[in-house]
């Protein structure tokens, strides 16, 4: 089966440990990634500005691309891609003085009022494949562990674009449940990683994280679960910061979702570019002998 | 009669046709002043016989070196259009001004120490990332590149897809003549075509291996023939010589394989 899929750039450079993965596990499941022909950037932030309609124009002329290609539903992959198409893809549904204006300013010959349904990736295996079939399909169980889900803000907020619960999300510690991993639940887990504050307030930066980590480190964690590259990198140097300001802090292993996905249906390490993660999390997933090599896997339905 | 007349000095009556058809007149608008110019003129051409002088801006006057720019609009369409002004001929009440240069910071850079990692072009170019995806650069471009789509690639470190999409592109300037987000597009696609060109497309490595065996003798014999051959002799080689067909495949060969 072929699902409409955007990749964001991020995920095309930086970020590439966060795409393939997905790309290899969702071919093993049976579903094919098929990328949203001529994609641009989605954005990257949504404007809170109303009338700055200038910044909906990439996210909109992206979901246009979409219905062109011939698709209902689209999959993503990065949290704030997520974030901004959806939101786009809302007022496009909603609001119809500035769809018209929209719509006449993109000029890519059919109009758009919001037809698509922006999914995350993590919908498509609770909402199609199911959690009970996909730990079904798990080769290569992670037991033992001990994964901090960390949900970050644009998975869940603003309420209408939420993928879970807003207050206490659980899709990512039933995903990691259905790998044979043990989540490990934290308070902070939907506090905001800095988010592009970072960027005028560099040195704020470990400031941000501290909190995330220290509470996630104090109920057990051994490593952390993210689905963002901004949540990736903000933690990632973050942490980095503290092990130079606070002695004894130890970095920990982040890790994206598709990975721990790939490396449980036996994908092996090789489609999981760990060179780009943060926290070096190789020596701990090979203390828990996750890090073997390909196995064949049968897909879903076939 | 009249026929009479026409017969008695029908080349001259052409003559006088034909200047008739020539004289006649379209008027097109310069940095809004009215001309009346000669149907058929490129607007280059209109301009020059409107009486400027053209010193820059009129490169190649065949269409390749991006130095005539030109934008105009037409009484009714709301649409700005592009042309370069050597190539589009006018068309009547056209308003029209030329943009032969259009200013656009270029990074500088020593090439010998650039990879072809994306990040190195998101240095020099940070800008990029203002783009919002409006395609006024497109709809500007005389060339039909897809310049948004090349930006595009770009900003998804994918530097061959954006040498491959600007390859028509001239340097005009229009696309960042109209950039929203202050874009550099021409320069950074220059940047993308001389990483692709020196660091991504595969070297020839059997032009390598010919050159070896160039200098080491391989076709001295060869050539000490050819220059003692009469001309008769060099004349019926050069006409019975082997030519590869049109439709031959990769894997063609001569029948005479001696200079492989």
């Amino acid at each position: 089966m072929s699902l409409a899929y955007y990749p964001g750039c991020t995920l095309k450079t930086r970020a590439r440990n966060l795409e393939k993965p997905a790309v290899a596990s969702m071919e093993a499941l049976g579903f094919k990634l098929d990328e949203v022909p001529r994609w641009n950037c989605c954005g990257a932030v949504y404007s809170l500005a109303d009338d700055d309609l200038i910044h909906r124009v990439a996210p909109v002329r992206n979901l246009i691309r979409v219905k062109k290609q011939g698709k209902t539903e689209l999959v993503t992959l990065c949290a704030f891609c997520l974030n901004t198409l959806k939101r786009a893809n809302l007022l496009m549904k909603e609001d119809v003085e500035k769809r018209d204006t929209l719509n006449d300013f993109i000029d890519e010959g059919i109009d758009y009022s919001g037809e698509v349904k922006v999914v995350h990736l993590l919908e498509v295996l609770r909402d199609d494949i199911g959690w009970e079939a996909l730990s079904q399909k798990v080769k290569l169980p992670l037991r033992e562990l001990k994964a901090a889900p960390y949900y970050g803000c644009t998975l869940l907020r603003p309420r209408e674009v939420a993928i879970d619960d807003v207050e206490d999300p659980t899709i990512l510690r039933e995903f990691l449940k259905a790998l044979g991993a043990s989540p490990v639940d934290f308070p902070e887990s939907t506090r905001c990683c800095g988010s592009y504050q970072v960027i005028s307030s560099p040195d704020d930066i470990a400031e941000y994280a501290r909190p995330i980590l220290n509470s996630a480190l104090s109920h057990g964690a051994e490593a952390m679960v993210l689905t963002c590259p901004l949540c990736d990198y903000n933690l990632g140097q973050g942490q980095k910061e503290l092990a130079k300001k606070q002695s004894g802090f130890r970095e920990m292993p982040l890790l994206y979702f598709t990975q721990l996905l790939a490396l449980a249906l036996g994908l092996g390490p090789q489609v999981c570019h760990f060179e780009l993660n943060h926290g070096s999390p190789e020596s701990l997933l090979k203390e828990k002998n996750l890090l073997s090599q390909s196995r064949s896997v049968q897909p879903i339905g076939g | 009669m009249s026929t009479k007349k026409k017969s008695k000095n029908p080349a001259k009556t052409a003559v006088k046709e034909k200047r008739q058809i020539a004289a006649k007149l379209t008027p097109i608008y310069i940095m809004g002043k009215r001309y009346e110019v000669p149907e058929g003129l490129t607007i280059m051409k209109a301009m020059e016989y409107a009486g400027y002088i053209l010193i820059r801006g009129c490169g190649c006057r065949g269409g390749t070196c991006g130095a005539c720019g030109t934008v105009y609009r037409k009484p009714g369409d709301y649409k700005l259009q592009v042309a370069l002004a050597c190539q589009k001929t006018v068309e009547p009440d056209m308003y029209i001004a030329q943009i032969p240069f259009f200013p656009a910071n270029r990074a500088l850079y020593d090439f010998a120490g650039l990879t072809a990692a994306p990040e190195e072009v998101f240095k020099l170019y940070p800008e990029m990332f203002r783009c919002v995806a409006c395609n006024s650069c497109t709809k500007a471009c005389p060339q039909g590149i897809e310049v948004m789509d090349a930006i595009s690639a770009l900003k998804q470190g994918n530097i061959a897809g954006a040498a491959q999409l600007s390859f028509d592109c001239i340097q005009c300037g229009l696309c960042t003549s109209r950039c929203f987000g202050e874009l550099a597009q021409y320069h950074m696609f220059q940047l993308a075509r001389r990483i692709y060109g020196a660091r991504i497309v595969p070297r020839a490595e059997h032009l390598a291996e010919m050159v070896k065996a160039v200098n080491e003798g391989k076709y001295d014999r060869f050539l000490d023939e050819l220059k003692r051959a009469k001309e008769d002799e060099l004349k019926k080689l050069y006409q019975e010589r082997e030519v590869e067909p049109m439709t031959a495949g990769e894997d063609w060969k001569p029948k005479d394989t001696r200079y492989l």
